[in-house]
């Protein structure tokens, strides 16, 4: 009994430990002189590994996600002749829920855990040790323009699939199943409001972006340096991001829209 | 023992542990100025975590290392970067930035650390190259190397700056018997022609006895034996003799501690 106490104990720690390690890195990496002539390749590079590399999957499962809530909202909504109404619809929960949601989790999935493991790969070749005896800060060099490409790609990239989302929407909706385009569109445009529902799902992307980058880098910069602790770590960006993004999404949706 | 004037490197009762396991325990040495200092000890005895206690890259658990006077551990992330700057190491592995070229690597510390001309750092790289035998390799990535090219590659790197203190973690190891003795009269130049501090970690003991001017032998987490090779080649202490001789029986154990073999193997069966 005792024994599970200790292990229990030993466990909490260890993770107020990493909440604790997390919150310097983060301080380490960001709070600096700004060196714009040094960061920006640094940044561009980053940005084309983060965000235009996740361009495919994203545009790929926007499209698929709006013919699919095309479908299903006119299937729906022609039950009760209200199938001009599948625009706004759509448009609505793209932009609100799942655009921000979808995206961040599929950024987990393609940037998330390759930043995890190219950083958990540096550690165990002593790159990052190299770094730092060559006198350059790994936190600058490598962890920051990680960071900073994950927040800025987040929300560009969950703009691109909503939009992509909304143009599925329409290709089924209008294109394929013959709803006036015109009415698909005026509905959106008088439903979706930008102050509440576009920049709502952007808050939400960024959010999603910064804890997603952010449990990324330290899993990639914490991690056990051999085979078996990147995988581990590799496996922990994935399903930690995973849980904040769902748990975040409700606590911000409870904020944002839940004022009944 | 030799008379130290001028100390460049200075651990004084430093202890330091892995989890359970004491690494170092109560240990002090001082490294010259300007000298080849070897630390050598049998596997396992923390020589690659002195070189990054040294570093800054750990923090011992007590006492303290200073290098020129400034006590490692309680510098700030600044100043230590900057001490850094002033240091160079070569790692084991080489640890080559892997999405560099070999040449980008040399020149990586000169552009960061210097304001100098695109021809001048190209011009220097070529220099280190030519000293490592690897100007042929420039255009190549790590992992087109081999490992005994890629640690000539990082030592290039390692001095490219000029630093005035250099670390050596296994620089001979995986070396063929030619890039060996270039590496020996490379480390050896460098030092009396430039003065630099060194300090080499190493288990080729003819090799690296034949260019150091002081030894410490390690063993246990203290400083087992010290002194000039000569000293130390002609120590009658057992435990000593057996090191560098290579002898395989004698007072330092092969084994890692352990339970005696003979009741690991049949215990389960009696």
């Amino acid at each position: 009994m005792i024994q599970l106490l200790q292990k229990l104990g030993a466990k909490s720690v260890n993770r107020v430990a990493a909440v604790g390690r997390a919150g310097q890195l983060l301080s380490q990496s960001l709070i600096a002189k700004p060196a714009p002539m040094t960061m920006l390749p640094l940044l561009v590079r980053q940005l084309y590994f983060i965000g235009v590399l996740s361009l495919v999957i994203i545009i790929v499962s926007g499209l698929f996600i709006g013919m699919v809530l095309g479908l299903q909202g006119y299937t729906i909504l022609v039950d009760y002749g209200s199938e001009q109404a599948v625009g706004q619809m759509v448009a609505l929960s793209l932009v609100r829920e799942l655009a921000p949601v979808v995206t961040a989790l599929l950024f987990a999935g393609r940037a998330g855990s390759a930043v995890t493991a190219e950083i958990g790969l540096m550690k165990a070749t002593e790159q990052l040790a190299s770094y730092e005896m060559i006198g350059v800060d790994p936190m600058r060099r490598i962890i920051a323009p990680r960071l900073w490409a994950g927040f800025i790609s987040m929300p560009l990239l969950s703009m691109i699939f909503a939009i992509v989302g909304i143009w599925g929407g329409s290709l089924v909706a209008v294109d394929w199943l013959g709803i006036f385009s015109g009415s698909f569109w005026a509905n959106m445009q008088a439903s979706v409001s930008f102050s509440e529902d576009v920049l709502n799902g952007v808050i939400k992307s960024l959010v999603f972006g910064f804890v997603v980058i952010w449990i990324a880098v330290f899993q990639g910069n914490d991690c056990v340096p051999t085979s078996e602790g990147i995988s581990q770590a590799t496996t922990r960006t994935v399903v930690y991001s995973s849980l904040a993004i769902l748990g975040l999404d409700f606590l911000l949706t409870a904020m944002m829209f839940g004022d009944f | 023992m030799t008379l130290i004037n001028d100390t460049h490197i200075e651990v004084n009762n430093l202890s330091f542990c892995r989890g359970e396991r004491k690494i170092f325990d109560d240990l002090s040495l001082t490294i010259p100025r300007g000298k080849i200092t070897a630390i050598m000890g049998p596997s396992g005895t923390g020589k690659t975590t002195l070189l990054k206690l040294i570093g800054g890259q750990l923090t011992p658990d007590q006492g303290s290392i200073s290098v020129d006077g400034e006590v490692v551990h309680t510098l700030s992330r600044r100043r230590l970067f900057e001490l850094r700057a002033k240091m160079g190491m070569l790692f084991q592995s080489g640890a080559l930035f892997t999405d560099m070229t070999v040449s980008e690597n040399v020149a990586f510390p000169l552009r960061v650390h210097t304001d100098l001309p695109d021809s001048v750092i190209g011009d220097l790289v070529l220099m280190k190259l030519n000293a490592v035998g690897l100007r042929g390799a420039s255009e190549l990535k790590p992992a087109e190397l081999s490992g005994g090219m890629a640690r000539r590659a990082a030592l290039a790197r390692a001095i490219a700056l000029d630093p005035d203190f250099l670390m050596y973690d296994e620089p001979f190891a995986g070396q063929d018997p030619i890039a060996m003795g270039v590496l020996i009269n490379l480390i050896s130049h460098l030092n009396r022609a430039l003065g630099h501090t060194s300090v080499i970690v190493s288990h080729d003991i003819q090799e690296t006895l034949s260019i150091a001017d002081y030894v410490y032998l390690i063993s246990d987490g203290k400083v087992l034996a010290q002194g000039a090779p000569d000293q130390l080649n002609g120590s009658e202490d057992p435990r000593v003799e057996q090191f560098m001789k290579g002898r395989p029986d004698g007072p330092v154990p092969f084994h890692y501690p352990a339970q005696s073999f003979e009741e690991q193997l049949f215990g389960g069966s009696q």
